[in-house]
């Protein structure tokens, strides 16, 4: 009897429990805004490597440190000129040898400290004597003789050769009175609130639970003014579909890094906005035009027929760009020109239409049989030692584009006469064998920094890697006139002349076809419209929110009229999520319990 | 000659009975630490043989010299001979130094060690779970073979558990729209207090124990069901009933303890391979631990964490299967009697 009643009571806990986890789901459970909209959560779906800006290397990690550490000078929001950071005003000498920076009075670190020009130049000088400390930003001092600080408000920065990037130096002032303590970079404290959260940015990072969240609170004492929300989270999502669940739950404010399928059915939920941007990355089908090291040895396995232009252009002019980026990327790109994306229209160069290479197969077919690649009897043509012309076409296997765009490019050359074998492999060995020259084409994409120079020098013969493998050219390109052009661009500080030799430089580019630029991918981004009425874009109206080179758009993030509401703490759903696990594990436990004192009387 | 041998066994009988349990557990405890080394040798030779120089993967997009590839070769230790590598390799893993990961620049054996307890939350939570169900179910369906009961849970268990965990996360994920987070351990929001971060905690583990669980029941059921199954004919249910009692109490305290034994067994074999096997459920759900590590490590590659990681799995599997072994023998005495 007393069996029985206990069996009842089991199973009446057991249906009560269950009861409780389906009744769960249907109770709305998003935690909601707190303080009427002023918490800006932002799904992070890269991974933070560390806080510490000497090292941060990952672009989620940078990004924290562009809120927490003023710069000397940044991007501007409107068309990615310098700003004035911490550096009010800048000069330079005759010789564009020296430069010097006049540095801003009155801005505190959030310790209390003064910020001065000291802070700058110990940040550059640890730079450029910690190895250690180079991780992150080395490249920018690379060509530094001297940082000094004469007093308080100046700095002054001799280089070894003139520097067009002297207004665009991406690295966070840190102050000198909390880094000069730490003698080991790798020492796990520099990435700790302690350390990292001292700063004298729109935000200052006040929480750090690896692999989960980091926090930041609005500078109150920030020299712009302080930001309109006051706080802001990056909350980490491994997978892109949950972080979109989480925004369309109300668990989060904003999403980036949508695929063109999320961002479409984002675009039609309520509460919702998108934003889509010009990004800064191109995507190219770079063309094995001979491969060698900066020692000019050719290496790799190239087909020698794409040393001659004809074909490349020829190549060029088979492909449809267009329909690329209607089909493949579902519209979310813009067909490509020069190397500097478009979402950098000082330094964007177009091809005029006399000198496009528009899609004409026809155009592509005479140019060949001009050239002296006949067709052979299968209708393939024959390069100049008989052989039919075969090309690899190299791919990432983990990338959607690469397979979807590979079997276009397929059909397209083998239109005009060229076969092309697909060949969709590992990452690891895309990178290895077009650092090699081991491919015929390949699919391959470069971001780019709001000032040329960097992606221009990536494309001299300069660049050329001393080794196999040191990659450090994208597109083995080495052409006279283009590092010509370079030089000149390099060390001009007109700014109208040197916009005009950066586009004549990808004029160049374009004729010669190392590779062609088939698109620019946009920025898909969406956020909550009902908690945040606006955001600033870089460049204005028409770029991206979150990756900026800079800070404006979280730091001009502004909260929603009404602002929604509810308290902290858990949700009614959370709560009965809860109690109906707690029932479980006492109806796992009791039953387990009865039954140990059963077995009990049972040896009785 | 034989006869010696049994008279001096009988009259040793009680020595000899220890010294065969302590050979027992030397003779496992040394196979342990063989398979052991055969997986750290494994995994540091299957992680070489992965294509792509581990220092180009690593300056990829970044202009370098060659000045500084050999440095970085020279501080990742790869410029060595492949043997001084392993034996290096090797000391570290005495002295609990997994070596520092390339993509985080940080001991391999930290981030291990800071991953190691969400996963074990998970997984701990769903194997107490998925093994109480399991039995549960697999008792009531053998007791009723052949029931529409048995059929229909045998049915679900076995489509729950050919179903791909990552497809039944996402699936459940929208299922239940929003009612639980979507994804992380705790929400920032939450009161830094003991018991409001617990119950934070537990609200955000409700939808990856599910998706798990549901995966993970099954062969704790059928396994149950088939080892009951085979008691069920026994000569000793017979005695039992006869001695007039209940069904409910020969079921309870006659068949299920004898049958008992091979999922036991089983939940130990199991939890190594479930730590292992929870990459896709942490990833759908964001959950920081080590399946998560895993993935990130992945996408590098990171080879020392990579390594790291399965030597970290790899040796859970070795230890549960030892503690498997030797609780097979405890709690059988026919085992202990061979």
């Amino acid at each position: 009897m007393r069996f029985r009643r206990r069996t009842r009571w089991v199973k009446s806990i057991t249906v009560a429990g269950a009861a409780l986890l389906v009744a769960g789901p249907f109770v709305p459970a998003a935690q909601a805004q707190q303080q009427g909209g002023k918490v800006l959560r932002v799904a992070l779906v890269q991974e933070i490597d560390h806080l510490n800006p000497f090292l941060a290397s990952f672009a989620s990690s940078t990004m924290v440190g562009r809120m927490t550490w003023e710069f000397l000078t940044l991007p501007s929001a409107e068309d990615s000129t310098p700003a004035p950071g911490l550096a009010e005003s800048w000069s330079t000498s005759p010789d564009k040898l020296t430069w010097t920076y006049k540095i801003r009075d009155g801005v505190k670190w959030s310790d209390g400290q003064p910020v001065t020009a000291k802070d700058a130049a110990y940040t550059f000088t640890r730079i450029m004597t910690d190895e250690n400390a180079q991780e992150a930003n080395g490249t920018y001092v690379e060509n530094f003789d001297s940082v000094t600080a004469p007093d308080d408000h100046t700095l002054v920065i001799r280089t070894k050769a003139p520097q067009a990037s002297m207004t665009a130096l991406d690295v966070p002032i840190v102050p000198e009175h909390i880094w000069s303590h730490q003698a080991a970079m790798s020492d796990p404290v520099t990435d700790s609130v302690p350390v990292v959260g001292v700063g004298d940015g729109p935000f200052l990072i006040s929480e750090y639970r690896p692999n989960e969240l980091v926090r930041l609170k609005a500078n109150p004492d920030y020299w712009r003014g302080r930001a309109k929300i006051d706080e802001l989270q990056f909350i980490s999502y491994k997978n892109s579909e949950a972080a979109v669940n989480a925004l369309k739950n109300n668990e989060v404010d904003f999403v980036n890094r949508l695929t063109s399928t999320q961002f479409d059915t984002l675009k039609n939920a309520p509460g919702i906005a998108t934003n889509q941007a010009g990004g800064r990355r191109y995507r190219e089908l770079m063309i094995n035009h001979g491969a060698q090291l900066l020692s000019r040895q050719p290496i790799g396995d190239g087909n020698p027929v794409l040393k001659d232009v004809r074909v490349r252009q020829a190549i060029a002019r088979a492909l449809d760009p267009q329909t690329l980026v209607d089909k493949v990327l579902g519209g979310y790109g813009q067909p490509g020109g020069g190397i500097v994306p478009a979402s950098f229209p000082a330094y964007h160069w177009d091809p005029p239409a006399n000198q496009r290479y528009a899609f004409d197969p026809a155009a592509a077919n005479a140019q060949l049989d001009q050239a002296g690649y006949p067709r052979g009897n299968d209708g393939t043509r024959v390069g100049p030692d008989g052989k039919p012309i075969e090309l690899r076409l190299l791919g990432r296997a983990s990338e959607d584009f690469a397979q979807r765009a590979s079997d276009y490019v397929v059909s397209w050359l083998g239109a005009v006469g060229i076969r092309v074998t697909k060949q969709l492999v590992s990452d690891n060995e895309v990178d290895q064998r077009t650092n090699e020259g081991n491919y015929d084409l390949a699919f391959s994409g470069w971001g780019t920094s709001p000032d040329p120079d960097y992606i221009l020098s990536k494309q001299t013969c300069a660049a050329l890697p001393a080794v196999p493998g040191s990659s450090s050219s994208t597109a083995f390109f080495c052409d006279a006139d283009f590092d010509r052009l370079y030089a000149a661009e390099s060390t001009e500080f007109d700014p109208g002349r040197r916009a005009n030799l950066v586009k004549q430089a990808q004029a160049r580019y374009y004729d010669q076809v190392p590779s062609v630029v088939l698109d620019y991918d946009n920025v898909l981004e969406a956020y909550r419209s009902d908690n945040f009425a606006s955001f600033t874009k870089q460049p204005a109206n028409t770029g991206q929110i979150m990756e900026q080179s800079g800070y404006w758009g979280f730091y001009g993030a502004t909260p929603a009229g009404g602002g929604s509401n509810g308290s902290g703490g858990l949700s009614p759903g959370a709560w009965i999520g809860i109690a109906a696990g707690v029932v479980v594990v006492l109806a796992i436990g009791g039953t387990a319990a009865g039954r140990r004192r059963k077995s009990a009387d049972d040896q009785e | 000659m034989t006869n010696a041998v049994s008279t001096a066994a009988a009259e040793l009988d009680e020595p000899r009975r220890g010294t065969g349990t302590a050979r027992f557990l030397l003779g496992k405890l040394g196979g342990a630490a063989g398979s052991l080394l055969l997986v750290v040798a494994l995994g540091f030779l299957l992680f070489r043989m992965i294509p792509g120089d581990p220092v180009t993967t690593l300056t990829r997009d970044r202009p370098t010299s060659p000045d500084q590839l050999a440095q970085l070769r020279a501080r990742l230790g790869v410029d060595k001979p492949l043997y001084q590598q392993f034996l290096d390799y090797l000391s570290g893993l005495l002295r609990g130094d997994l070596g520092t990961s390339y993509g985080y620049n940080r001991p391999v054996s930290a981030l291990i060690g800071e991953r190691l307890g969400p996963t074990l939350l998970l997984v701990g939570t769903a194997t107490v779970l998925a093994v109480a169900l399991g039995l549960w179910l697999g008792v009531r369906a053998a007791w009723r073979r052949g029931s529409l009961f048995d059929r229909t849970q045998t049915g679900i268990a076995l489509t729950l558990w050919s179903m791909p965990q990552f497809w039944l996360g996402l699936l459940l994920l929208i299922a239940t729209q929003g009612a639980f987070p979507s994804g992380g351990m705790r929400s920032p929001a939450t009161p830094p207090e003991f018991l409001p971060q617990l119950l934070d905690v537990a609200h955000h583990l409700v939808l990856p124990c599910v998706t798990l669980l549901a995966v993970i029941y099954a062969q704790y059921m059928l396994v149950m069901r088939s080892s009951l199954l085979g008691e069920m004919n026994a000569d000793y249910l017979t005695t039992a009933r006869a001695k007039g009692l209940r069904e409910d109490l020969v079921r309870r305290r006659h068949a299920v303890p004898n049958a008992l034994l091979p999922t036991v067994t089983l939940v130990f074999l199991q939890f190594g391979l479930v730590v292992s096997g929870t990459v896709t459920v942490e990833t759908v759900f964001s959950w920081p631990g080590l399946g998560l590590l895993t993935y990130e490590a992945l996408r590098v590659p990171d080879l020392p964490l990579l390594q790291g990681v399965f030597v970290v799995m790899a040796g859970s599997v070795i230890v549960m299967n030892l503690i498997a072994e030797v609780l097979y023998r405890v709690l059988d005495p026919r085992v202990r009697a061979q």
